[in-house]
């Protein structure tokens, strides 16, 4: 299982990646094995403004639909438009070109509530 | 994701799904496969090699004795006398309504024993229904648990068990296959040329094992119900409880051919007969997704001229195809369809049966 020890996580299996006032936000490789085949993404709109916490996109595998939730509360300032037609780089490249969406960030005080690799790694019993 | 699996029933088989690495789901109260390693793979295996289902989570019903036979032409809407020993035969299990209650694959194993392989959430219901239709003039057992059910389907499933090769499309024999006695039939879910092996429920494991490690050069992979689920689809066959329920007949599923209105009486009849000369006034229809589009699911809103007229019944990201496909109930006459995806609304195509068809 990979988790990198650059990002911070939320238990619901997103993964952020912080620049500067900015978190870039993808799903987990546990969260990838788990939903396996995605065939669509539903990204958040452009300047929608996102909540932690709350359900910001949907990722569809073969077996269902499944919500994405913000992980950071803020703006939306970029999402990953080659996943409309590649949505099977969340599947590939999790933490790479399978990135979602970037957000700016609201409250930095919010990336301390997510989890280390450590602890997600604990969190998903790795 | 995480549901209590606590009061799940397991088949003779679960040990081998761990060790395989099956991922469970929930499935009319057993604990079965979804998938192994991903449905995609599992399902393009069965169109182009060879899959092994393990299905023993149906429910095997025989009846028996000097009337069997009229009998369950009173109580099922094929007719069984267009069958023979050897032979099997898809039928529906309706209520006085015309409702079906199930839909099933009858197995004339000898000339006065039937196996009726019935869906497995309504196992205890239709052993219920049939004992009381019954009243002691024939024999009705239920040996769900003694016996075990495996699907071997693919184009290359006749090269793994050649010695049932020569079984015609829906015959049944008995075979031996690696030292354990089967029932072998040339029946399926799935579209594809097959068989599904019926053996006593602690030679399972054993038969799993054999038919994996011989089907290896063969390309061979077990298959969960995720894949299940995606080929019947393809192919439309109607999964019981969602496309078909006791709410809905064969007549307005689109399967009339399966009910025998001149054999004479049987139960649900005269409401199909009076459906068939009113004409019915929804019908199950196959439909599609443009290219790009959500995948629909059941329970999205199908919508026709602007208004809601139904839900989807079934509905998956078609592996074969590539794009969105379901099964949802329309008025008579519907030609244009949205689905409803999450408050937005996405143009479907009404397509005829099989959405998939396999490539000549």
């Amino acid at each position: 299982m990979n988790v990198p020890t650059n990002l911070k996580y939320a238990k619901s299996h997103e993964w952020v990646r912080v620049e500067g006032d900015t978190a870039v936000v993808g799903i987990t490789d546990h969260a990838q094995q788990e939903l396996t085949d995605i065939v669509y993404v539903e990204l958040p709109k452009l300047d929608a403004d996102v909540e932690a916490g709350k359900p910001c996109a949907v990722v569809e595998s073969v077996k269902a639909a499944s919500d994405i939730y913000a992980p950071v509360s803020g703006e939306v300032i970029a999402v990953n438009e080659e996943l409309a037609h590649a949505p099977e780089l969340l599947n590939e490249d999790p933490y790479g070109k399978g990135w979602m969406f970037k957000v700016k960030l609201r409250d930095t005080g919010e990336l301390g509530e997510l989890l280390n690799a450590s602890d997600y790694t604990h969190h998903i019993g790795a | 994701m995480a549901v209590s699996t606590n009061s799940w029933r397991r088949t003779p088989l679960h040990a081998a799904h761990v060790e395989w690495g099956a991922k469970f789901v929930a499935f009319g109260g057993w604990e079965m496969p979804v998938q192994y390693s991903s449905i995609r793979e599992e399902h393009l295996a069965v169109r182009e090699r060879i899959g092994l289902f393990d299905v023993s989570h149906m429910g095997e019903l025989i009846v028996s004795g000097f009337r069997a036979e009229a009998f369950l032409n009173r109580v099922l809407t094929n007719d069984v006398r267009r069958s023979q020993a050897g032979r099997a035969q898809y039928t529906f299990l309706c209520n006085e309504r015309g409702g079906i209650l199930d839909d099933l694959v009858l197995y004339w194993l000898e000339p006065m024993r039937f196996l009726l392989l019935v869906n497995a959430a309504n196992t205890y219901r239709d052993f219920g229904w049939l004992t009381e239709q019954a009243a002691g003039t024939v024999r009705v057992e239920n040996h769900s648990d003694e016996i075990a059910t495996l699907a071997l389907q693919g184009p290359l499933a006749p090269k793994l068990l050649p010695m049932a090769a020569g079984l015609g499309l829906f015959h049944i024999g008995a075979f031996d296959v690696a030292g354990f006695r089967c029932w072998i039939a040339r029946t399926g879910y799935t579209g594809e040329d097959g068989f599904e092996l019926f053996c006593a429920s602690e030679d399972a494991p054993q038969l799993w094992d054999a038919l994996l490690t011989c089907g290896a050069e063969f390309g061979i992979r077990p298959c969960g119900l995720g894949a299940r689920d995606t080929l019947r689809m393809e192919m439309c066959y109607p999964l019981h409880g969602q496309d078909i329920t006791a709410e809905t007949t064969p007549l307005e599923a689109g399967l009339g051919r399966f009910i025998a209105l001149d054999k004479g009486e049987f139960i649900g009849r005269s409401a199909l007969v009076e459906q068939k000369e009113k004409g019915v006034s929804r019908k199950l229809v196959p439909f599609k997704m443009l290219p790009g589009l959500p995948p629909p699911r059941p329970h999205y809103p199908i919508i026709a001229g602007g208004q809601r007229v139904g839900e989807v019944t079934s509905g998956a990201p078609s592996p074969s195809l590539g794009v969105g496909i379901g099964l949802g109930y329309v008025a008579t006459g519907t030609t244009q369809l949205e689905i409803e995806i999450r408050g937005k609304r996405f143009p479907a195509t009404i397509e005829k049966k099989p959405l998939y068809k396999k490539p000549q």
